[in-house]
């Protein structure tokens, strides 16, 4: 018994003696997080300055821009669309129980349209452009990194940031709002339909309301905002792929990193984006349409 | 230049260096025929080659030091390669050849010092300009670096299309001369990357490195992975291509056999962390042949592939490494 207690003892002192060293070692891990944090950041920064760079001074050839146009525009589109639907059904369905205890049903129009066009379209198409696109060039910039494919393109005298960012980043600015636009109105066509032909709210009180509290200025908000979630996860998947550690698991690092990082900035650009527009909004029309 | 460096190790005779050097600098200013017609493209394409004087070493490495984190790779490298030698790099694995090989290209920025081509810094340049000078160059990859999404006409042809304003029908012809000359049929054309074998992609990537006439040819250990006929196929492609388009040639290996044959110069690394902090990296500096004199034990080593010692101390230095990390747990 008395051995026991005694290791304990032994054990809790040495806990002890270890708690400052813990914490040190604590303090030194976290501010090498933050060096490599600030590092990635400028890194990114001077990486999309290089893009614009080249951006403005000379476009790139047709034969890079179709490929990725095609990649990033037409095969996004089935997907997008049908999370869209999905997510005008799903909001009908929640709202719904809500607006109806207090018999505002035939407002349902109204929030569905509105959440749909302002937020939801361009926060969901740029979340599934960042997970179907936005990794797949991470994982391919990133293998021809690791096969030094990259190295190859600038020994030939061919900047790798002119032709493989470039297009890959005017793909994304260019088709993201009609992938949001794609996702807003299947989104209304989703919640338009269950909420008529399931939950049987009447149709022309439906879209008087929609028409009422929906205008241009939240429709273009919202695609507005799409054009910089477009430009972040072009850059970051794009700047990731670059940046790939050697072997699978530095092409699969780059692939999830990409997504990740892609989803956070996005949310932080709608946030931003959100409360910007707002103030907006509110200057250039003070008395705004209220919602009840 | 060469007269001034430090031969450490070696007993190499200066009378051989010195003839060895009047003949790369003779091949250089040669005029006759189609290889003048050669230079005279080249020159034209690049207006620092106008001013820099012909007799000039075409790449000058000063000082060079490469680091990467914490990790010292090369170490106050200096090398003068002059126009039409072929030099070969050599040195066992993680030793800095292919940093060293890349930084000559602006693909790896030096920590400290200089690397000059044809008298320009490349390290200084901006995209536009490094752009315009890697035009000059050729470089084989280790594994090819063959794009995946092109096939071999493509990969060929991409710096045609990039840099000149050929049309399609004269591409074409460039390319299958290009293909002829390194040994390939017309039927690869249309095959991918992943369709060939490792010596089929090698000489794809050398047709490729030559399709813009280029002034200076890297290669990156360009026999590793292929069987010994293949290797010697590739050895006698470099030593013909040299003697083709009078191309400079840095060739990194570590098979003797390619630096025997295709090398005027052979230039030996060391590892950094094999060295003390006063020892040079170059341990060697000559011509071939004189490899196998050499009194150096860590390059008589080399060239013979002994082991030695080495298992021992890789052991020792493993078990060391895991005491240490065991007492930084405790």
């Amino acid at each position: 018994m008395s051995t026991g207690s005694e290791n304990a003892f032994a054990n809790r002192h040495e806990r002890l003696a270890g708690f400052p060293i813990a914490v040190g070692s604590w303090a030194i891990d976290f501010w090498d997080m933050l060096i490599t944090w600030i590092t990635a950041l400028g890194d990114i920064v001077v990486f999309g300055g290089r893009t614009m760079s080249w951006l403005v001074s000379r476009l790139p050839q047709r034969e890079t821009i179709l490929p990725n146009f095609y990649q990033i525009g037409v095969l996004s589109l089935p997907v997008v669309a049908l999370t869209g639907t999905f997510i005008g059904m799903v909001l009908a369905v929640q709202s719904y129980s809500q607006f109806r205890v207090v018999n505002l049903e035939t407002r349902l129009g109204a929030i569905i349209n509105m959440s749909l066009v302002r937020e939801l379209g361009p926060v969901l198409a740029a979340t599934m452009l960042a997970g179907r696109v936005g990794s797949a060039m991470a994982a391919e910039l990133g293998t021809m990194r690791v096969t030094e494919q990259i190295d190859a393109l600038s020994s030939m005298g061919a900047n790798p940031i002119q032709y493989l960012v470039v297009p890959r980043f005017l793909g994304c600015l260019v088709l993201i709002p009609t992938l949001t636009i794609m996702a807003d109105f299947m989104g209304v066509v989703g919640g338009w339909f269950y909420s008529v032909y399931r939950l049987g709210i009447d149709n022309h009180h439906y879209w008087e309301n929609s028409q009422k509290f929906v205008g241009a200025f939240d429709l273009f908000g919202g695609v507005f905002k799409s054009l910089f979630f477009g430009a972040a996860i072009a850059l970051i998947s794009c700047h990731r792929g670059f940046h790939c550690d050697p072997g699978a698991e530095g092409v699969g690092r780059a692939a999830y990193s990409a997504f990740v990082n892609s989803f956070v900035v996005i949310l932080m650009l709608d946030l931003t984006l959100g409360i910007a527009l707002d103030s907006l909004y509110l200057y250039l029309w003070p008395q705004g349409a209220s919602f009840i | 230049m060469m007269n001034a460096r430090t031969f450490v190790g070696c007993s190499a005779s200066t009378g051989t260096r010195s003839l060895a050097r009047t003949k790369f600098v003779g091949c250089s200013a040669s005029t006759d025929g189609s290889n003048a017609h050669v230079c005279s493209e080249i020159s034209v394409s690049s207006p620092s080659a106008k001013s820099a004087d012909a007799r000039a070493p075409l790449v000058q490495v000063r000082g060079l030091y490469v680091q990467f984190g914490r990790q010292k790779v090369l170490r106050n490298i200096r090398l003068d390669v002059p126009k039409g030698q072929t030099l070969a790099l050599i040195g066992e694995s993680g030793c800095g050849k292919t940093v060293l090989l890349k930084s000559i290209i602006g693909l790896v920025h030096p920590t400290a010092g200089q690397v000059l081509f044809d008298g320009v810094d490349l390290s200084h340049m901006s995209d536009k300009e490094l752009t315009r000078q890697r035009i000059r160059f050729g470089f084989l990859f280790q594994q090819a670096a063959l794009f995946d999404s092109m096939n071999v006409a493509q990969n060929v042809s991409f710096p045609l299309r990039q840099h000149t304003h050929k049309t399609p029908e004269e591409i074409h012809e460039i390319v299958l001369s290009r293909l002829a000359e390194v040994g390939l049929p017309e039927s690869v054309l249309t095959k991918k990357p992943a369709e060939l074998s490792g010596g089929m992609r090698k000489r794809v990537g050398l047709a490729r490195a030559l399709a813009l006439d280029p002034e200076i040819m890297l290669y990156d250990e360009p026999t590793t992975g292929l069987d010994p006929i293949m290797s010697d196929v590739i050895n006698e492609l470099i030593v013909r291509t040299r003697k083709r388009y009078l191309v400079t040639s840095i060739v990194v290996t570590h098979d003797m056999n390619t630096a025997r044959k295709v090398g005027d110069r052979a230039v030996m690394l060391y590892p950094l962390v094999r060295l003390s902090a006063d020892e040079p990296q170059i341990i060697f500096d000559s011509v071939p042949t004189e490899l196998a004199d050499c009194s150096d034990r860590r390059v008589s080593q080399f060239v013979n592939g002994e082991a030695g010692e080495r298992l021992m101390e890789m052991r020792e230095a493993a078990e060391t490494s895991g005491l240490w990390s065991a007492r930084s747990r405790l």
